[in-house]
């Protein structure tokens, strides 16, 4: 006896609604069953992780500021993976949008005007922008893989941003360790609340980017094209859209919105460039951006969930002394659930008795129509 | 021991777990599967390794346990992306986040603790020819696992019936299902390949090259093997002279630095990453070399329909 | 099952947030940079912090969060431990400083300590060590062990910190052999076993036959022990890595100190310093000398004494700074504000030091 999985005709709207919460449910018995192998009562863990941050105000203003770049980024990505390119380098971009927006209030300190901030973030954008420039010219011009040159461009720019710290952006004040001089109060993204915790305006980027492209990917022109690029290229192709351009389209989307999260990032939550500005934003991006299912919208709520993972993790480790390894591999098997989950959109599972033989040779337009359709499944799982 | 020697002996040992890395994920590649988990699967190689050498006094189990483990962990990958049918690129990144908690956690007592060390190949008489003999006759047992499994790979590849249906696979998974190849078989005895390849990367990294067990021990070593691949466009003797190439780089930056050659030492630890990103774009420059090798199916997931 | 799940989280949301804390207990709660067993820096603050907790027993109540971003993730583990019943909270890495410098501000009843910062407040007090006592030691062996009169130095960032422990270390060397020479490496790391151990190979392989390390792995005292070779242990005691291998190594020792602050909150008489800690106050200790013919132990154990009753201090002039110009007169020693910004080597480095 085996199972095997059947592709549904169309879209499971039942498990579509249904899959997020069968996975946490998944994730809740596993992390129970976690918890009690290492000793912790799993109540208390499960409400460390998922309840205790949510209690206080201060605390989800912190959830605000962890998720922003998160879903920021995402968003971006959602929109670049749709169409099939896979920008893997928005972590390098984030960087560089960080360093592009601070050259301002960091080499021109003396420069003082309102416009300073819009500015900074404008230059943010278009240095994260140009950075993802590179591997999207790379393919377009030379067809090479755009997954490889965004990596390594990442560790690039990790390194430029060490060096400018350590070196010609040094605080001249600051005993020589690396760090950039305090940004000025006019150079920081100000908080929405400033009564009841730090949330800044980092968060209503991040929502109004991601109303903005699900407006644009569901309801435009632009957005069809993106689809069916993603869908079957050879569909796109025969409709004209080009697939060069497509490449530039959404590779410099994603990477201004990289570099936004970025700037607002420095600008907002940190007030000055240092020898690290990101935990790895812009990995944990991508796993946001299919944990939202493609979708931008998803993205939010994927973020926030992502968000809240960490801030539990801490919780539970100042609470319960449970070990921050556990914290991670906690957060694995919710990602693994989520996936495998949502699996049951497209597919259903289907009991065999015995291995039957393959089906007899199908003709070439029917293999590939099923290609086109796994591809679908992979790339485009989202709202239609 | 001549300069130039021990320089080249320093280059294979940091050549070698991303040569062995890289032909793994080359075979998973081939058949189709991308999978990005390479450093999640090293990570958990290595500290299963050192956890079953530190507990059995014998590194050549380590060893083996860290090959199971590897294999054994991607086929958690296996599992989902070709049975469940999810994303791969999403799974493989999943993977190594997971595989960096669970080695901490697998290894939280095993830190500090003196680590074991597979002996030297040593035979009398050869190892001790000037120049070659230590090169050649004197390196870790690993070292010509990794060449062994680089002819292996090459010859499986290239020279055999089963070889060819995998890559058959990898250019059209619908056909290669079309003509009645166990699409699904092939992919997950890929999948476990990498696995297996990646866990004796690890291990080589806490048995041979630091015999210790520390957190994150591979520190991003498995998306070097990554790059690799793709470096190498999907051909085995291109991963070796990659590797090398690599390490070559990476070990030349520090001789550089200890002759007092004046430039900021980021721009040094930058370069075998700038070099990859040239190569990458020299070699897909040639667009018929790339799509010939390119396994036109990388990275889409099959279902079999009926 | 999941209902079943959900309904006793929310039976055990009550009795989760009553805190069981008793009132004569003094929570102490740290926060580390690395992971608690990463075998260097973070360790030896929570092995500290173990040892308090063993210490003062009942007195005290211990907690820590560990593997913390520098930056805004720091500042909500931070606000999470204050809000949490924290009576004291050190902040154990360099880049904590300003969010620790805005918790402070916000929790006036917290009191914060800060590692190796220069920043303080009426409740935020900073803490170092002198470690480039120890290195200074180090340089004395290594002169004196050296057959090649030549040292190899793996160093992590060039921080002063790190520029310090280098120059410190080549002082100790010149005060035994005016023409001793230092190699240096930036692995541009503070923790990576491998790239560690090839720094090590590639310094050895250019000739030097002592190794010494600013980067916290075990990678090159292994390196060192298979070529045969001797090396300094950093943090903690290595010797296990190298039983033929270690000369000494410079431990760090935060326990003495943790125990006095925690006890100056509980009593009350705590107050905000910046406090620069060395050898004399147990805040790092020499691991035991070995690997050494008695004469040089016995001179290390000399320079040690020296060091504690404050007889010798490592910057003492006539020091020349590597250009050639004059630093320090004879006789003339560094105040600690130049030390703490060090940007510069003394002569007789082998390397440029990277701006």
């Amino acid at each position: 006896m085996r199972f095997e999985l059947v592709r549904r005709p169309e879209r499971s709207a039942l498990f579509s609604a249904l899959s997020p919460f069968l996975a946490f449910g998944l994730t809740l018995i596993a992390g129970a069953i976690l918890f009690a192998l290492i000793g912790q009562n799993p109540v208390n863990a499960l409400y460390s992780y998922f309840v205790e941050p949510l209690t206080e105000i201060w605390s989800l203003h912190e959830l605000a500021i962890k998720a922003a770049p998160l879903i920021l980024i995402a968003v971006g990505l959602t929109i670049c993976y749709r169409s099939n390119n896979w920008n893997i380098g928005a972590e390098g971009q984030f960087i560089i949008g960080g360093i592009v927006g601070s050259i301002l209030p960091v080499l021109y300190p003396e420069f003082q005007s309102p416009l300073v901030l819009p500015l900074m973030l404008l230059m943010g954008m278009v240095g994260g922008a140009v950075y993802a420039a590179v591997p999207a010219f790379l393919k377009a011009r030379f067809n090479t893989n755009e997954i490889l040159t965004s990596l390594m461009l990442v560790y690039v720019a990790q390194l430029l941003l060490d060096w400018l710290v350590r070196g010609p952006w040094r605080n001249p004040g600051g005993m020589n360790f690396p760090e950039t001089r305090q940004f000025d109060a006019q150079a920081v993204l100000p908080e929405l609340f400033p009564s009841s915790g730090r949330a800044n305006w980092g968060i209503v980027f991040a929502l109004v980017a991601a109303v903005l492209a699900w407006l644009m990917l569901s309801r435009t022109l632009k957005g069809f094209e993106i689809r069916v690029m993603g869908a079957s290229p050879r569909a796109a192709r025969f409709a004209g859209f080009s697939a060069k351009r497509m490449v530039f389209f959404v590779f410099l989307l994603s990477g201004a919105l990289a570099g936004l999260a970025g700037i607002s990032e420095v600008s907002g939550a940190i007030g000055q460039l240092r020898p690290t500005i990101s935990p790895g934003y812009g990995f944990t991006a991508i796993i946001v951006a299919f944990l939202g299912r493609l979708n931008p919208l998803g993205a939010v709520a994927a973020g926030l969930l992502l968000a809240l993972t960490y801030l539990g993790g801490e919780a539970a480790q100042i609470s319960l002394g449970v070990s921050e390894k556990v914290a991670r591999v906690f957060q694995g098997m919710l990602l693994f659930f989520v996936l495998g989950c949502d699996t049951l959109i497209h597919y259903r599972i289907r009991r065999v008795a015995q291995a039957i033989a393959p089906s007899s040779i199908t003709d070439t337009p029917a293999a590939s129509s099923s290609e086109a359709a796994a591809l679908e499944a992979g790339g485009t799982g989202g709202a239609r | 021991m001549g300069l130039a020697e021990s320089i080249l002996l320093t280059i294979a040992t940091a050549a070698t777990p991303l040569l062995i890395a890289a032909l793994g994920e080359l075979v998973v590649e081939r058949s189709g599967v991308l999978n990005l988990g390479v450093e999640g699967m090293m990570v958990i190689g290595a500290v299963c390794g050192f956890a079953g050498a530190a507990l059995s006094g014998s590194p050549w189990i380590g060893v083996l346990c860290g090959v199971l483990a590897g294999a054994l962990f991607s086929l958690l990958f296996g599992v989902l992306t070709i049975t469940v049918a999810t994303n791969q690129v999403a799974t493989g990144l999943s993977l190594t986040l997971l595989g960096l908690g669970l080695s901490g956690l697998i290894g939280e007592s095993f830190v500090g603790s003196p680590g074991l060390r597979l002996p030297n190949l040593y035979v009398p008489g050869l190892t001790d020819i000037p120049l070659v003999g230590r090169l050649l006759f004197g390196q870790d047992p690993i070292f010509y696992i990794s060449i062994l499994l680089l002819i292996g790979v090459s010859w499986f590849l290239f020279r055999t019936r089963t070889g060819l249906t995998l890559r058959a696979i990898g250019d059209s998974h619908a056909s290669a299902h079309a003509l009645g190849i166990e699409v699904v078989a092939y992919r997950y005895a890929a999948v476990l390949f990498g696995g297996a390849c990646a866990g004796l990367a690890g291990a080589h990294l806490s048995l041979v090259y630091t015999p210790q067990w520390v957190e994150n021990m591979t520190a991003g070593r498995g998306w070097i093997a990554l790059a690799l691949v793709v470096f190498a466009s999907w051909r085995p003797m291109r991963i070796l002279f990659g590797a090398y190439l690599f390490g070559a780089v990476s070990i030349g930056q520090l001789h550089a630095q200890a002759l007092g050659v004046g430039i900021p030492s980021q721009f040094l630890s930058a370069l075998p990453y700038l070099a990859t990103v040239v190569v990458l774009v020299i070699i897909s420059r040639n667009r018929r070399l790339t799509m010939m090798n390119t396994p036109a199916s990388l990275g889409q997931p099959f279902v079999p329909e009926r | 099952m999941k209902k079943i799940l959900i309904g006793l989280a929310a039976a055990m949301a009550v009795s989760a947030s009553v805190p069981a804390m008793a009132q004569d207990k003094t929570k102490a709660c740290f926060i580390y940079v690395g992971s608690k067993t990463d075998g260097g820096w973070s360790q030896a603050h929570d092995i500290a912090r173990q040892k308090v907790q063993a210490d003062l027993g009942d007195k005290v109540e211990t907690s820590f969060v560990e593997s913390v971003p520098e930056g805004p993730d720091a500042q909500r583990t931070l606000e999470r431990l204050a809000r949490s019943g924290c009576k004291i909270i050190f902040a154990t890495s360099f880049g904590f400083m300003d969010q620790t410098v805005a918790v402070a501000q916000k929790f006036p009843d917290v009191k914060f300590e800060h590692a190796t910062g220069y920043k303080s407040a009426p409740n935020l007090a900073t803490y170092n060590s002198r470690f480039y006592e120890g290195r200074y030691i180090q340089g004395v062996i290594a002169a004196k062990m050296s057959k090649k009169g030549e040292a190899g130095y793996i160093a992590s960032f060039p921080i002063p910190e790190v520029v310090m422990g280098i120059n410190s270390f080549l002082l100790g060397a010149q005060s035994v052999n005016p023409d001793f020479k230092l190699k240096v490496v930036w692995a541009n790391t503070w923790f990576d076993a491998a790239k560690e151990a090839d720094a090590a190979k590639v310094l050895i392989d250019q000739g030097v036959d002592i190794i010494t390390q600013h980067t916290d792995s075990t990678g090159p005292m292994q390196v060192a022990a298979e070529r045969g070779i001797l090396a300094f242990g950093q943090a903690s005691d290595m010797i296990k890595a190298g039983p033929k291998t270690q000369l000494t190594a410079i431990v760090d020792t935060w326990a003495p100190y943790y125990e006095k602050r925690i006890g100056a909150v509980a009593d009350g008489s705590w107050k905000s310093e910046s406090i620069w800690d060395g050898l004399k106050d147990g805040i790092l200790t020499m691991a035991p000398y070995t690997n050494m013919p008695d004469d040089v132990k016995k001179l290390a154990e000399e320079t040690e004494a020296k060091i504690k009753s404050g007889e010798l201090k490592p910057f003492t002039g006539p020091i020349k700074k590597q250009d050639g110009s004059e630093w320090l007169k004879a006789g003339e020693s560094s105040d600690d504000a130049t030390l703490l910004g060090m940007n510069f080597y003394v002569a007789g480095v082998d390397d440029k030091l990277p701006q």
